[in-house]
């Protein structure tokens, strides 16, 4: 079912100087998040994610089309009416935006308070939400005694206080080390499996999106330029963007200065084979290059999980009898994809 | 010396109306200066309350009378004070004039406070579904507190500087006492004693507000 659907879904914002053209953030967006999902939304600085998050929970109106949340068109409503949809939209910051002036209690407590819940029924869930994110022995502390991380589980159990079916995470984990990351990123995983939280995810970091993303949109100026499956979209990239993404995480076909070291030092050919579900195993390669007599080395590339599914991108060195390797190149381009390097 | 003894009473009965002055000042231009500088705040373009009309009249009322200097300003304003019926001379006029001058300067104060306060907390709390109201009282006042508390300090010290002005036009006070016991009469001494007790009481509140700032803080 969906749960959040953006129809040309388009914000500009006045022009810098009077001459200028209104610059347009958001061009025209169509999305649609179905209940349940880890939605990713990737892309650089600038590229108009950010603002989406926030039309999305109507921080700020749209300049036109239609933003719907569970069912209720929210560019329509009336600021007092949009309240209420915020309290049922959590959202979490990548500077945690904690109020410094509270303690941690005080923080998670806030939502609660704002939407006008009894105070012995705060108590209660705010000592409940302490001990999801894991701190209840820091319910008194103020925000500047904790850690990059234990700040970010005080900002999503704060986001969650109302116990809301969405949570918009806005670069989440992009303050905080490598270590932190995970951490934060299996919280996620667990509001989404153990609470059945939707969660929309905008990130610019892929890491983020390969291990948390079930479904995800790559935008680029204010559009949507490739929307899919995160395995879909990760093993078969077709936009420039997209490639650059995946590229960071995801070894493809070697280029540039790292084609050259390698040609230098391998001097028989060399062909990148992807490895995809739907096409042969990497023992079916193996066991056909071996049994031509061609002489195998990896020397690039490697294999890849996301969502429990394989796939990947090896470069091989072939030696040998070159009309042996050249025969053998043909038999697998038959049935595996394959790309000339050298 | 002997003059400054024979004085005592005089000196104690002026230092109380100095305390008089400036804390009834600091109440009411306190008060004056957070609502223009919550106006300020508020109304700036991208804030809670975005009014190009109302921010662009105030900062403009508070640039025309905040650079005034104290002296002129004093009998500047009296025309003002008698068209509300407040006695143009005195101490009644001495606490309206300064409450009005500090009120600027204050505002400005707190106008400056407030914008230390980050943009994300405040997306923070409307993300939360928080009103543009609760907002302002309840995140953006109590997260700038600690550095508020210091400039009404400041604004403080200001104040005591403003009531010995005062004491020109009879607001009385140590000011006063020192204009006319000490200059008027070739008293050094008794013009000392009464900057040496200025100097404790603007130390004392300097230090109390400092302490409470860093209370407020946490640091």
């Amino acid at each position: 079912m969906t749960i959040v659907s953006l129809r040309d879904v388009r914000k500009s914002y006045p022009a810098p100087r009077r001459s200028a053209d209104p610059v347009a953030a958001i061009d025209g967006v169509d999305l649609d998040v179905d209940e349940g999902d880890i939605f990713g939304i990737i892309g650089y600085s600038g590229a108009g994610k950010s603002t989406l998050v926030r039309l999305i929970n109507a921080l700020e109106p749209v300049t036109s089309g239609s933003i719907t949340v569970h069912g209720t068109d929210i560019t329509t409503l009336s600021e007092k009416d949009l309240r209420g949809v915020r309290s049922g939209i959590g959202m979490i910051f990548q500077q945690f935006n904690l109020f410094n002036a509270k303690t941690v209690r005080g923080n998670i407590d806030y939502p609660l308070l704002v939407a006008g819940v009894a105070k012995a029924e705060r108590a209660t869930r705010v000592a409940e939400l302490l001990d999801f994110v894991g701190l209840s022995d820091k319910g008194d502390n103020y925000p500047d005694q904790l850690s990059g991380g234990q700040k970010q589980r005080v900002g999503i159990a704060r986001a969650l206080a109302t116990s809301p079916r969405i949570l918009l995470a806005d670069e989440a984990t992009s303050a905080l080390d490598p270590e932190t990351t995970q951490d934060v990123l299996g919280l996620l995983r667990r509001v989404n499996r153990e609470l059945g939280i939707t969660i929309i995810v905008i990130t610019h970091e892929m890491e983020v999106i390969q291990s948390l993303a079930t479904r995800v949109a790559v935008m680029e100026k204010g559009r949507v330029v490739e929307l899919g499956d995160t395995f879909d979209v990760f093993s078969e990239p077709h936009e420039r963007a997209t490639k650059r993404f995946v590229s960071t995480v995801v070894k493809g076909v070697p280029q540039g200065e790292e084609l050259e070291v390698l040609a230098a030092r391998h001097p028989g050919r060399i062909v990148t084979v992807a490895i995809r579900e739907d096409g042969i195993g990497q023992a079916e390669v193996f066991r056909t290059l071996a049994a031509a007599g061609v002489a195998v080395e990896l020397i690039y590339g490697g294999v890849h999980d996301i969502q429990g599914r394989t796939f990947g991108n090896l470069t091989l060195a072939l030696g040998g009898e070159p009309a042996a390797v050249a025969a053998a190149v043909a038999e697998l381009s038959a049935r595996v994809s394959i790309t000339e390097v050298k | 010396m002997d003059d400054l003894i024979r004085l005592t009473p005089l000196f104690w009965e002026a230092f109380g109306q100095t305390l008089q002055l400036v804390w009834l000042s600091l109440l009411f231009g306190g008060l004056g200066g957070l609502v223009l500088g919550g106006l300020l705040y508020a109304t700036r373009p991208g804030s809670l309350y975005p009014n190009a009309f109302v921010y662009g009249l105030v900062n403009v009322i508070v640039n025309i009378f905040r650079p005034i200097p104290f002296l002129i300003f004093l009998p500047a304003v009296q025309p003002l004070a008698r068209s509300l019926g407040i006695v143009a001379i005195g101490t009644g006029f001495a606490i309206f004039a300064i409450s009005l001058a500090a009120s600027f300067a204050i505002g400005r104060l707190v106008e400056q406070n407030l914008l230390t306060v980050s943009p994300g907390v405040i997306e923070a709390s409307r993300a939360a579904g928080a009103s543009r109201l609760r907002t302002m009282f309840q995140i953006v006042i109590p997260e700038a507190l600690g550095p508020l508390i210091l400039g009404f300090t400041f604004a403080f010290v200001a104040l005591v500087d403003m009531s010995a002005v005062a004491g020109y036009i009879g607001g009385g006070g140590t000011g006063n006492f020192a204009i006319q016991y000490g200059m008027r009469q070739f008293n050094p001494v008794v013009t000392w004693a009464a900057v040496f007790v200025i100097i404790v009481l603007v130390q004392l509140v300097q230090f109390f507000g400092n302490w409470l700032a860093r209370k407020v803080m946490r640091r």
